[in-house]
């Protein structure tokens, strides 16, 4: 169990709740009572029907033979693309709206970055009728439009993030301040393995569902329960710990944490959180994140929306610290080119999250009869704009 | 004794002000400290500017952006702070978020703190627990007071908790909301105000959040020790700059006075 959470909510010397006392009533709600909740046999029951009829799960496990051919391992695509709302966000979404009504909330915010945990969010509150608040960076609506409309549509209500850097750092501090202005009748769904515990733990769990399936399909393709190499792009990180959770205590398997490097680690302009991060406290937790030497938390780059985080996850910091996970750093000419190539290959135009963990085949070889796994984590429809611009199609 | 204590001890309806050091002007610090001092504030808190900072609203977030823009660190901070006290003998309070503190060393940060002659921090994102198991035998050892907040849904048990590791006094945060909030107390907040004096605590109750006026530091001291205005003085500052600062300190005494 090292690899998971203590009871402290610490992953080594990571994670913990760092927060305002205005938000201990809430988070504490949370932590006692998320466990209980969720083990529910009626919980459980609700969460796996919605992720079966209306997420489309289990998602497929697919073989990817041309990609294989190319680079002379086996390579296994996790289709999380195909997931309704397009990403892996959605599982999360699901289970805590299931967990938010348990606790008689009304009201549901969110923050997001490029949208994708937005538009799941409004998804799931439009299915179950509640009030959905997303909070956005000013920066990122303007560059976003069809995702401000698909909330808009759900019947959620968008606000800008208008201080600071205006784009997810911010609109995540301002979610943070709504739940401070509206502790007892809003919950909060955080998209990322982030935050205060219970958060990183409990977003980890709803995501959890990926490594599950993954375990039974390689079962039944391959006769084995685990690849040789799991690989997952990060930013926050939830669909990595997701994809990670079920093989995190079988050091048989080789975990592979893909971050944007931007445009180079080097360039400063860049989201390679393990290579240029240092610990501190970022959104309620203890964890490895970009800042000045003065404590000062400064602004990712990426060309991915979905990875210019400042920060990871705290279960990744500890994956990174304990050398349990290979962490690796795609530059975004490198991670556009793979998300080329997958298209070309296997027909398939991924995330361009998604793109830098695809990335990884041609920065690192494996053997021939090794199995990977990449977790592809969302479509490419939402990133059309930026493949457009990138390869003036 | 800290001054903390010796003032509270002295002194009912304390004013304390809180500002965000390197604001407007990277070296507004020391003359906004003693215009306090001179228009007859009780105490100050002096902010270290953060990047993110959680519990304010917009008025502090923005003075922080401006002072960080500025080139205020806290290093300069201290540099600032080496003679203050050559003038200033009020309490004086850093409130700052966890990680600049963080990397500075909590240690180092808490020597200097007391090299400069500061009595107390408030660090909003330290939690009570956290602070009592790692941090507080050094706090303690550079006689520095901690303060912790409450607000109306601290359960009283946590309440007691907070006020057996506290030694100054305890944050009393007016209502759900971040800094800067300006809807007056009704009710529910008196209620509250009440409640909690009803505990018989040891450490006096300071109130924050929402106050910006007169009348409703009057309505914030009525059952506690004093309250602490932030937003509201850092936009007089805005407007009217330092030259303001007593004009600003009189129209809170003041409409007490009359009323």
């Amino acid at each position: 169990m090292k690899y998971h959470v203590d009871q402290n909510g610490y992953y080594g010397e990571f994670g913990g709740a760092y927060i305002p006392e205005m938000l201990y009533p809430n988070v504490e709600e949370l932590r006692n009572q998320y466990l209980d909740i969720t083990s529910e046999a009626s919980f459980k029951e609700e969460f796996e029907s919605l992720l079966r009829d209306y997420v489309g799960r289990p998602t497929p496990l697919y073989f990817a033979k041309r990609l294989s051919e190319r680079y002379g391992a086996k390579f296994y695509l996790k289709r999380e693309d195909l997931n309704h709302t397009g990403a892996h966000k959605v599982n999360n979404t699901i289970g805590q709206i299931l967990l938010a009504k348990r606790l008689g909330k009304q009201r549901i915010i969110a923050e997001t970055g490029a949208g994708q945990h937005g538009v799941a969010t409004a998804t799931v509150c439009a299915l179950m009728g509640m009030q959905c608040v997303v909070y956005m960076g000013e920066i990122d609506i303007a560059r976003q439009a069809p995702n401000v409309a698909r909330m808009k549509m759900l019947g959620a209500e968008v606000r800008p993030a208008r201080s600071g850097s205006r784009t997810l750092k911010d609109a995540t501090n301002e979610a943070i301040r709504d739940w401070i202005n509206n502790p007892v009748n809003t919950h909060y769904i955080i998209g990322s393995a982030i935050g205060p515990h219970p958060y990183p733990d409990m977003v980890t769990r709803f995501q959890s569902v990926i490594s599950e399936e993954i375990q039974k399909q390689l079962q039944e393709k391959e006769g084995r329960n685990a690849p040789d190499h799991i690989v997952a792009c990060i930013g926050g990180g939830s669909n990595a710990a997701g994809a990670f959770y079920h093989f995190l205590d079988n050091e048989q398997v080789n975990i592979i944490a893909v971050e944007a490097a931007g445009k180079g680690i080097e360039s400063g302009h860049s989201a390679a959180t393990s290579a240029l991060g240092k610990k501190g406290i970022i959104h309620g937790c203890k964890t490895l994140l970009m800042q000045t030497e003065d404590g000062q938390i400064t602004e990712p780059y990426s060309i991915s929306a979905g990875l210019d985080y400042p920060g990871v996850g705290p279960m990744h910091a500890h994956l990174y610290a304990s050398r349990r996970a290979e962490f690796i750093s795609i530059t975004d000419d490198d991670a556009m080119k793979a998300g080329l190539e997958l298209a070309q290959l296997e027909g398939i135009i991924p995330a361009i999250e998604t793109a830098h963990a695809l990335a990884i085949p041609e920065k690192r070889p494996f053997r021939k009869d090794e199995i990977v796994v990449i977790n592809l984590s969302g479509r490419g429809d939402k990133d059309l704009n930026t493949y457009i611009d990138h390869f003036k199609l | 004794m800290n001054r903390i204590n010796k003032k509270l001890q002295e002194k009912d309806d304390i004013l304390s002000i809180y500002f965000t050091a390197g604001y407007p002007g990277l070296h507004d610090t020391l003359p906004i400290i003693k215009a306090l001092q001179e228009s007859g504030v009780d105490m100050i808190e002096i902010g270290l500017p953060f990047s993110d900072p959680l519990a304010d609203g917009p008025t502090i977030q923005e003075s922080s952006v401006q002072a960080l823009k500025n080139g205020m660190t806290t290093a300069v901070l201290f540099e600032q702070l080496k003679a203050v006290r050559e003038d200033i003998s009020i309490p004086l309070i850093i409130m700052g978020y966890f990680n600049p503190i963080l990397q500075y060393g909590v240690e180092e940060f808490c020597a200097q703190c007391a090299k400069a002659g500061i009595d107390g921090l408030i660090i909003p994102d330290l939690p009570v627990d956290v602070y009592q198991k790692e941090y507080m035998a050094t706090f303690e050892k550079y006689g520095l007071a901690n303060i912790f907040l409450i607000t109306p849904q601290t359960p009283e048990s946590r309440v007691r908790y907070i006020d057996e590791v506290s030694n100054a006094f305890i944050y009393m945060v007016s209502s759900a909301s971040v800094t800067g909030s300006n809807s007056g107390f009704g009710a529910q907040e008196q209620g509250y105000f009440k409640r909690i004096d009803a505990l018989n605590l040891r450490n006096p109750r300071i109130v924050g959040f929402g106050i910006s006026n007169g009348e409703t530091f009057k309505q914030a001291t009525e059952f506690a020790k004093g309250a602490i205005i932030g937003s509201a003085f850092i936009r007089q500052l805005t407007k009217k700059g330092i030259k303001g600062i007593g004009e600003f300190v009189d129209g809170i005494r003041q409409v007490k006075k009359i009323l």
